[in-house]
């Protein structure tokens, strides 16, 4: 297939013919500066001359798309690839329905695939801001490696989401561009759009919590696009897919390794109680009960992401066949939902209740509910670690009404079981359901950075296997001088 | 049944803040509390109950905050400004109901520029978040336009590539006439849903400035201070409490309506009419500007203005059937005259000439009633100076001619006085009586000449002023016959007849937002293409694409 292979040659990798559009290269060629500017300024502080064990796509096939080997970050091949293009691939729901997939931009559609566009691409770079100061105190370079990784793969997102831009949107494309190098999450002048974005990553926790929760939805809203009727769009999306598993992989084996590490420590202390929290802390480890707020605040933060429950913007995006639902393919309905229904948690008479609504406009609640389940899977797997180690805890997701900002929920306060309460029981019980000050410094206090090959720190179990089936010793990150 | 009165403490959607010179008008719609079921007020879009607080806020700031001279307009929401009117309801709403919540907002918006034009009180949006459709149209009433620069808050009309409608509360005439926008540009804006932000919004003339984050709280306040200095309020003056209308509802076998202290309203369903009679004031005029702001909301003048403008508010709204509107009125004629010379006596006091404004406002709304408006002039009656506007703002007046034998009142006369020369402007910009002359110097000549003389029927006929005269023999028949011949027309025709001789002379923006943009919206209101199963206001929010029939008319 003509675009599987990816060029080397031109300053930028790619697979989609980039050194015959001379139009495209010379936009994209403008923007890299720019680009390698932001990196620099605002990608991991340190550690830019260090050489880095990374994965970079080699193409685009499923088997043996990257290859792995040492580079320093700023060299990065950060390239523009798309999956494969699916012969006769039809639009597979909406008003086009069986149409021909579209290689252009439809002119009715232009705006709202801009929108899309950009708000993907605004929270790629905006994660790479707000974890910059964590390689700091990684605690292997088996993790410091992960989180470059993941790092430099946010990039290349960035960059895919460009290239639509410069591509199919002209000189609004290359403005938008530009303005994704400017916004900085956090920023009072120029926040990221999307308000989690802006929020800190302040140790490892929360960045693998942020990666299993927050990416998460990021997975979501991809899977979503990948079923979109514009071709580049889709195909841009499935490539990105393969890479985020990876993202998902870090978030969920991290905190997996944290409660494994927990676990282990209460056992060798002989505590059997998970709430003997002092004594539990004075094994070096993180309670159960503050991985439970962790996990309670960042799974909260991230439904808002799905914005409201009913949603004219989704519905229009589907109609307009840009963005389809999770496993669309799969779905065994009409795939155009006019007359269909869907069932929608809403507060009605000051009650949290199941309320049948035009499927079209819930279609945030829905993919929300797979979000909801692809998420209680890796919640599932964390409690088996629990119960293998034989402590009696089990992790469980909060009621989807708990500490919501946005949506059918966001006025309102809740238990994490879902009952309704006052906001002044809420504030009285916040530091048992969500992290308090205190929570977050003992996190703090254990963030110590470990740099020695094949070496964890306390709080975390190392890796059962190693990346690349690399040896348990092996130097991830080789430090230099000035970051060691 | 729609009551536009309100007051601050019972508001649902808006906050008053008032720090010296400078207001804060907030808008914060409450989702759940629509005037009418069925639609939830998301992102600070508004209805008509938003609406009427609105204009109930502008109304206090006038008269109770005279120390008021730069407002700032903002929005208690994070990310929204004002998403403007809500489309769910527009889609549920009657034509007529559309047609008149977009009458009233566009007359409040209007009022927003006389207070800034004539009150001193300046307006300042400062726009955070996105600002779209009605928001934007709200935001092109105020004088200066801040758009927080934070690569997301915007301008935009969407309604044309969202909704197929036009931005019909003035937006597309103060992008053209107001802001001086290119017609290409503007072009472009409106037909661009997402709208403009950042220096491409100030070099087109969308907004005045575009102000980072960390700046822009300081930056609004020190714009409004600067904006406060153009005002000449008064620094020291008290304001006055504008207390809630004494109104009374009363029913018999013919009439429903309500009893105010100085009008009364009359519906006759079966006859088809409505009529409102103002009684004139009970008591000489106060001598001094301190004694007429110790009567407050009670001072004959503002009194009656509020009262005849809730009981216009209340036909429009609420008695859509009702195709003619009939005044009267009953009082001491040279009593009248001598409120409207004090008025001009004191027109430079800031009550007073609030007091002169808000006549205008109403009598404004008078002219744009699209019901048939008469007048009748009969023995016992009062129309002088600022209430012989009325007469000149009807389709007809009849006058009656002589004293009636049966009556205990004296003739009927009508009188002129300097409130008629230009006080009291239409929308195209000239009084009523200069717009009733335009083919006829010379009777505004002897109008003017007439002044502070009662005139007799017969001499306002010979002058012009009235249709026609009718003694007592005739008149009862005669007005009956009138309004029955009235009431058997067609309501669509009346209505656009009446639109369309009403307002000759000179053209506005006013004029033209109430002519051509209204006239265009409530066609485009009407065509399938908008309102149709399949057209666009319907199928928002379905997420189904709406279908156009592509015939151009």
């Amino acid at each position: 297939m003509e675009n599987s292979q990816v060029n080397y040659d031109t300053l930028i990798p790619n697979n989609v013919g980039l050194s015959e559009d001379r139009r495209v290269l010379k936009a994209l060629e403008k923007w890299h500066p720019g680009y390698i500017d932001w990196w620099k300024n605002m990608g991991p502080n340190g550690f830019q001359e260090s050489q880095v064990y990374l994965r970079t796509a080699v193409g685009v096939e499923k088997n043996g798309w990257a290859q792995f080997g040492y580079v320093k970050m700023p060299e990065y091949r950060w390239g523009v690839l798309l999956a494969p293009q699916v012969e006769n691939r039809t639009i597979s729901f909406g008003n086009h329905k069986g149409e021909a997939a579209w290689q252009e931009v439809p002119g009715e559609y232009r705006a709202i695939l801009r929108r899309l566009i950009v708000i993907q691409g605004d929270t790629e770079p905006a994660s790479v801001e707000q974890q910059r100061y964590l390689g700091q105190t990684a605690p292997s370079l088996y993790d410091m490696r992960n989180l470059f990784q993941v790092n430099v793969e946010e990039g290349r997102h960035l960059w895919a989401m460009v290239y639509l831009l410069q591509k199919y949107f002209a000189a609004d494309g290359r403005e938008e561009a530009n303005m994704l190098l400017q916004r900085r999450s956090g920023d009072i002048d120029k926040p990221r759009m999307l308000g989690t974005f802006n929020e800190e990553t302040p140790d490892w926790l929360s960045f693998f919590m942020f990666t299993f929760f927050t990416d998460r939805d990021g997975k979501m809203q991809l899977e979503s696009l990948a079923q979109s009727g514009f071709d580049p769009l889709s195909r841009t999306t499935r490539f990105m897919l393969m890479e985020e598993a990876h993202h998902m992989f870090v978030g969920e084996t991290g905190v997996g390794r944290v409660i494994q590490r927990t676990c282990e420590a209460m056992n060798e202390a002989g505590i059997t109680d998970p709430y003997d929290i002092d004594r539990i802390r004075a094994l070096g480890v993180i309670d159960l009960p503050t991985l439970q707020k962790k996990a309670n605040l960042h799974y909260s933060l991230s439904l808002d992401l799905f914005g409201s429950e009913i949603s004219t913007n989704a519905a229009n995006a589907y109609s307009a066949g840009i963005k389809g639902r999770y496993n669309e393919e799969k779905i065994d309905d009409d795939h155009l939902l006019h007359n269909d229904s869907y069932p929608v948690l809403k507060m009605v008479d000051g009650k949290i209740v199941t309320v049948q609504e035009n499927a079209l406009t819930a279609l945030n609640m829905r993919l929300r509910d797979d979000y909801i389940a692809d998420a209680s899977k890796g919640v599932g797997r964390w409690n088996k670690i629990i119960q293998k180690a034989g402590v009696e805890f089990e992790l469980v997701l909060p009621h989807t009404a708990f500490h919501r900002e946005i949506g059918e929920f966001g006025n309102t306060f809740c238990s994490p079981e879902g009952e309704l309460i006052s906001e002044d029981t809420f504030q009285e019980r916040r530091n048992d359901w969500l992290p308090s000050s205190d929570d977050g410094a003992f996190i703090q206090s254990l963030m110590h950075p470990v740099t020695a090959p094949g070496e964890y720190a306390g709080w975390i179990a190392p890796p059962r296997i190693g990346i690349d089936q690399q040896p348990g010793d092996f130097e991830y990150v080789q430090l230099d001088e000035a970051s060691a | 049944m729609i009551d536009f009165q309100t007051h601050p403490s019972q508001y649902k959607h808006w906050r008053l803040e008032f720090n010296t010179e400078i207001a804060n008008l907030i808008m914060d719609v409450s989702p759940e509390n629509g005037i009418f079921d069925g639609y939830e007020l998301k992102l600070n879009s508004y209805d008509l109950g938003v609406d009427i607080e609105l204009y109930d806020a502008l109304q206090r700031i006038r008269f109770e905050h005279p120390e008021v001279r730069a407002v700032i307009l903002k929005s208690g929401k994070e990310n929204v400004f004002c998403a403007g009117a809500n489309i769910r309801m527009l889609a549920g709403a009657t034509h007529s109901h559309k047609v008149g919540f977009c009458k009233f907002t566009n007359e409040t918006r209007n009022s927003i520029e006389q207070a800034s034009n004539d009150s001193g009180i300046k307006f300042l949006a400062a726009i955070t978040g996105a600002c779209a459709g009605g928001g934007y149209e709200l935001a092109l009433a105020c004088d200066h336009l801040v758009l927080i620069d934070d690569g997301s808050s915007s301008v935009s009309l969407p309604e044309v590539p969202l909704l197929a409608v036009l931005p019909g509360t003035g937006g597309l005439t103060r992008l053209t006439d107001k802001r001086k926008v290119r017609r290409d540009r503007a072009d472009i804006f409106c037909s661009t849903e997402e709208g403009l932000r950042g220096e491409k919004a100030v070099e087109w003339r969308l907004i005045d400035e575009t102000i980072p984050r960390s700046k822009f709280e300081d930056h609004v306040q020190a714009a409004a201070k600067e904006l406060a200095t153009q005002s000449d309020r008064p620094t020291e003056s008290q304001g006055i409490a504008l207390s809630k209308l004494s109104k009374t509802a009363f029913k018999d076998n013919e009439a429903i309506g309500f009893n105010y202290s100085t009008v009364t309203l009359r519906v006759e369903p079966k006859v088809g009419t409505a009529t409102i009679q103002i009684i004139g004031p009970d008591t000489p005029p106060p001598d001094t500007a301190e004694e007429i702001a110790a009567q407050g909301d009670q001072f004959w003048p503002l009194r009656a203005a509020r009262e005849l403008d809730d009981v216009l508010l209340h036909l429009r709204t609420n008695e859509e059937t009702i195709g003619v509107i009939v005044f009267e009125s009953q009082g001491d004629l040279a009593q009248v005259a001598a409120y409207d010379d004090l008025m001009e006596t004191f027109a430079e006091n800031w009550l007073v000439r609030e007091i002169v404004l808000n006549w205008s406002r109403v009598l404004k709304r008078i002219d744009l009633t699209s019901r048939s408006l008469v007048a009748l002039i009969s023995p016992g009656s009062c129309f002088c100076g600022t209430l012989a506007e009325i007469v000149f703002a009807c389709d007809r007046s009849y006058m009656a001619e002589g004293e009636f034998e049966e009556l205990a009142f004296p003739e009927a006369t009508l009188q002129l006085t300097n409130s008629n020369f230009g006080r009291h402007t239409m929308s195209n910009g000239i009084s009523r009586l200069e717009t009733r002359f335009l083919g006829e110097p010379d009777s505004l000549t002897k109008a003017r000449e007439s002044i502070n003389t009662p005139l007799d029927a017969e001499s306002s006929e010979s002058i012009g002023l009235v249709s026609a005269i009718f003694d007592d023999i005739d008149w009862e028949e005669e007005i009956r016959l009138f309004v029955e011949g009235r009431v058997s027309f067609s309501a669509d025709v009346m209505t656009a007849m009446e639109a369309n001789l009403r307002f000759a002379g000179p053209e506005t923006m006013e004029t033209r937002i109430f002519g051509r943009l209204t006239a265009w919206q409530n066609w485009v209101f009407q065509r399938p293409n908008a309102v149709g199963e399949a057209g666009a206001l319907q199928r928002y929010g379905s997420g189904q694409k709406p279908q156009f029939d592509n015939g151009r008319v």
